[in-house]
C-alpha cells in the first residue's frame, strides 16, 4: 500500500514539533479539500455548459438587442450616456447575481439529493470550508458568466471605466452575497420547487426594481425610499459607480451593505451547517 | 487503544422516536466486529452519529482516542465508512468519485492517483474506471463505495450492509478482501443481515435491539450461549419402524426429512443409533438455520427456531 495518509500521523504535546507537523498537514489538507471543492464545482459548469452558461448570454443578447438598441434609442440619454451604456453595467450585475444564487442552490441542493452530500460530511473538511468551497464554485460561475456578459455588451457599445477598484470589488463582493443566498436557500429547500421559488418570486423582482434599467431619480419619493431597502439597488448602484461615475446612492454606504451581507450570511450558513439544518437528522 | 468507544450514546429523533437509549460499546483497534440487530434497532443510527450524518442527543463517542464533540476532524479522518444506499454522485465517473473523496482528505492529487489504481485493482474495478458510475451493476457499486472509503487509507472501517443485493460470488469475495484488509490492520465495524457473514468474518459481535445492547462478546462466547441446535437430516428413503428417541424433539416435514432438536447435553450418535434400529438411513445433514441466526432470533424475538414445524408422522415419534 502507498504512504499513510494525514490522519495516521500521531497525537502531539501542545508546542511539540509533532504539533507543528500535525498543524501543516491540517492546513495542507485543507487547501486540497478546498481546492478539490472548487475544482468539481467548475467541472460541473462547464460539463453542463449549456445549462450554465449558453441560457445567461441569450438572455443579455437578447437584453442587449431589445433594450439597447430597439427602444434605447428612443429614451435618450440618462446621465450624460446613452441608454445601453447606462444599462450594461446593471445587466452585466443582473447575471453574476443570478448565475451565482443559481450555481451554488442547484449544486448543493443536487448534491443533498443524490445524497453525495454526505461525502463532504463524513470528510474531515470543517464545515466553514465547506461552506466556502461552495461559494468559490458559484462566484466562479457568476464572474464567469459577467465575463462573457460584459464581452456581449462591447459588440454593442463602448463601455467607458472610470473606477476599476470599484467595478472589481463590487462584483466579487455581489457574487459572494448572492452564492452564499443560494447556500441557505440549499439547506433549506426539500423539494427542487423550492429551489426555484426564491430566484423566481424574489430575485428577479428585486433585481429589476434594483435599478438596473432605470435611475430611482425617476421615480417618485415614496418608490424611492421603498428602493432603497432592496440591497440589490447598492450593488448595481456600486458597479454602475465604477463605470460610469455616477450613483443614485452613497457608494461607501454600498460597500458596507455588502460587507455586512457577507458577513451575516456566511455566519448564517456556518451556523446552519454546524447545527445539521436539512442535512442532518 | 480503542478504536471505537461510545459511552451512554441516546438519539432520540425530532418525532420523539428513541433510538438509541444510552449505548456502551468498545471496539479494539484491528478488530473485526459485527454490529447486528433488527430492522430499526438502532444500528445505523449508532453508525450516523459516529460518521457525523445524525446528531446524538446525549453522550460521547470517541474514534482512535479522538471526541467528536472535541476533536471531530481527526476523529473523521480515522474513519472510513460505506453506507447502506448508494450515496455517490451517479453522473460522475468513478475516477471522478476517488479523486474527488481523496481530496476532501488533503490527499493531493498525485497520491490519490496511486492509491485510486491500487484500490481499484484490489476491488476489481480498474478497468471500469472511466465508466459513468450510474451505468455500473449493483454490486460494482457496493465496490466502489467500499473502495471510495479506502482512499485515503482509514484506521476504522465501518460496513453498514455491504453485501446487500449482490450475488453470492462477490459477496465471497467481498468476504475474502475485508479479511485481507483486516488483516493488514484496519479494524472493521460490519452490519449485515447475512448472519453466516458475521459468523463467517467477526472476532466480536454486539446485538442491538430497540435501542440497548441486548449482548456483546466475543463470536465463539456468544455462539456458545446457543443452548440448542436443530439439524435437518434427509433419508434415503421412509423409516421402515417406528422411531423412538426420547428426551430429542422431533418432526417430519415429509417422509424422508427429519428436524432434530439437539441440547448441548445430548449428542448425536444417540440419534444416529436410533435412526438405524428404526431401519433409516441417512444420505445427508445440515444445520436448519444458521447458528448465529438462532441465537439472534432467541434474543431478540425470543422466537423458538426449531418449532412451528408440521407434527410428526406416525413413523416418527417424538420422545418425552
Amino acid at each position: 500500500m502507498s504512504a499513510a495518509p494525514p490522519s495516521r500521523t500521531p497525537g502531539a504535546t501542545p508546542g511539540s514539533h509533532a504539533e507543528v507537523t500535525l498543524a501543516a498537514n491540517m492546513r495542507r489538507a485543507r487547501r486540497v479539500g478546498f481546492a478539490t471543492i472548487v475544482i468539481r464545482e467548475f467541472s460541473r459548469i462547464m460539463r453542463i455548459w449549456g445549462q450554465t452558461l449558453v441560457p445567461p448570454v441569450i438572455t443579455a443578447t437578447l437584453y442587449f438587442i431589445i433594450f439597447g438598441s430597439l427602444i434605447g434609442g428612443r429614451i435618450g440619454q440618462m446621465g450624460g450616456y446613452t441608454y445601453l451604456q447606462y444599462i450594461a453595467p446593471g445587466l452585466i450585475m443582473m447575471s453574476v447575481i443570478t448565475n451565482s444564487y443559481g450555481n451554488v442552490v442547484s449544486s448543493f441542493f443536487g448534491a443533498k439529493f443524490g445524497r453525495h452530500i454526505e461525502e463532504l460530511l463524513v470528510s474531515p473538511l470543517p464545515n466553514w470550508l465547506i461552506v466556502l468551497g461552495y461559494v468559490a464554485g458559484g462566484m466562479l460561475r457568476g464572474l464567469l458568466v459577467g465575463l462573457i456578459v460584459t464581452i456581449i455588451a462591447l459588440f454593442f457599445t463602448h463601455l467607458h471605466v472610470e473606477h476599476l477598484f470599484v467595478v472589481i470589488a463590487a462584483v466579487l463582493l455581489t457574487s459572494v452575497v448572492f452564492a452564499l443566498g443560494g447556500f441557505v436557500n440549499a439547506v433549506f429547500a426539500r423539494n427542487f420547487d423550492q429551489i426555484t421559488f426564491v430566484p423566481t418570486f424574489i430575485l428577479t423582482p428585486m433585481t429589476y426594481l434594483g435599478g438596473v434599467f432605470y435611475s430611482i431619480q425617476m421615480l417618485p419619493e415614496w418608490a424611492q425610499a421603498a428602493s432603497k431597502a432592496n440591497p440589490i439597488l447598492y450593488m448595481v448602484s456600486a458597479f454602475r459607480y465604477g463605470f460610469l461615475g455616477q450613483s443614485d446612492v452613497d457608494v461607501g454606504f454600498s460597500f458596507a451593505i455588502m460587507a455586512l451581507s457577507v458577513a451575516v450570511l456566511f455566519t448564517a450558513c456556518v451556523w446552519l451547517m454546524n447545527k445539521g439544518t436539512g442535512i442532518r437528522e | 487503544m480503542k478504536a471505537l468507544s461510545l459511552r451512554q450514546l441516546c438519539k432520540t429523533y425530532n418525532n420523539g422516536v428513541q433510538a438509541l437509549k444510552g449505548i456502551d460499546l468498545d471496539v479494539e483497534e484491528g478488530d473485526f466486529f459485527a454490529l447486528l440487530g433488527p430492522n430499526g434497532a438502532g444500528k445505523s443510527t449508532a453508525i450516523g452519529i459516529v460518521s457525523s450524518l445524525v446528531n446524538k442527543s446525549s453522550g460521547t463517542v470517541t474514534v482512535f482516542g479522538h471526541s467528536i464533540d472535541t476533536d471531530l476532524e481527526a476523529a473523521k479522518s480515522c474513519l472510513g465508512v460505506v453506507p447502506q444506499e448508494i450515496n455517490f454522485n451517479q453522473f460522475e465517473k468513478i475516477s471522478t468519485i476517488l479523486l474527488n473523496q481523496a481530496g476532501f482528505y488533503g490527499i493531493p492529487r498525485p497520491v490519490a492517483r496511486e492509491r485510486m489504481e491500487y484500490w481499484l485493482n484490489q476491488l476489481q474495478l480498474w478497468e471500469k474506471r472511466e465508466t459513468i458510475s450510474r451505468s455500473l451493476s449493483g454490486g460494482m457499486k457496493r465496490r466502489l463505495m467500499i473502495a471510495r472509503a479506502l482512499i485515503h487509507e482509514p484506521q476504522l472501517l465501518i460496513l453498514d450492509e455491504p453485501t446487500a443485493g449482490v450475488d453470492i460470488e462477490v459477496r465471497r469475495s467481498m468476504w475474502e478482501f475485508l479479511r485481507r484488509i483486516n488483516e493488514q490492520g484496519t479494524t472493521i465495524i460490519l452490519t449485515t443481515h447475512y448472519l453466516e457473514e458475521a459468523e463467517n468474518l467477526c472476532r466480536h459481535i454486539a446485538i442491538i435491539d430497540e435501542g440497548r445492547i441486548i449482548e456483546n462478546d466475543r463470536m465463539s462466547t456468544v455462539l456458545r450461549k446457543l443452548q440448542t441446535e436443530t439439524f435437518v437430516l434427509n433419508l434415503r428413503g421412509p423409516l421402515r419402524r417406528t422411531l423412538s428417541l426420547p428426551g430429542y424433539r422431533v418432526t417430519a416435514p415429509d417422509e424422508t426429512t427429519l428436524e432434530v432438536e439437539v441440547n448441548k447435553d445430548q449428542n448425536l450418535n444417540e440419534i444416529f443409533g436410533a435412526l438405524s434400529a428404526a431401519g433409516g438411513e441417512v444420505v445427508s445433514m445440515r444445520n436448519k438455520a444458521n447458528r448465529l441466526e438462532e441465537l439472534f432470533m432467541r434474543l431478540v424475538e425470543g422466537r423458538d427456531v426449531g418449532s412451528g414445524q408440521p407434527t410428526a408422522p406416525p413413523a416418527a415419534q417424538a420422545g418425552a
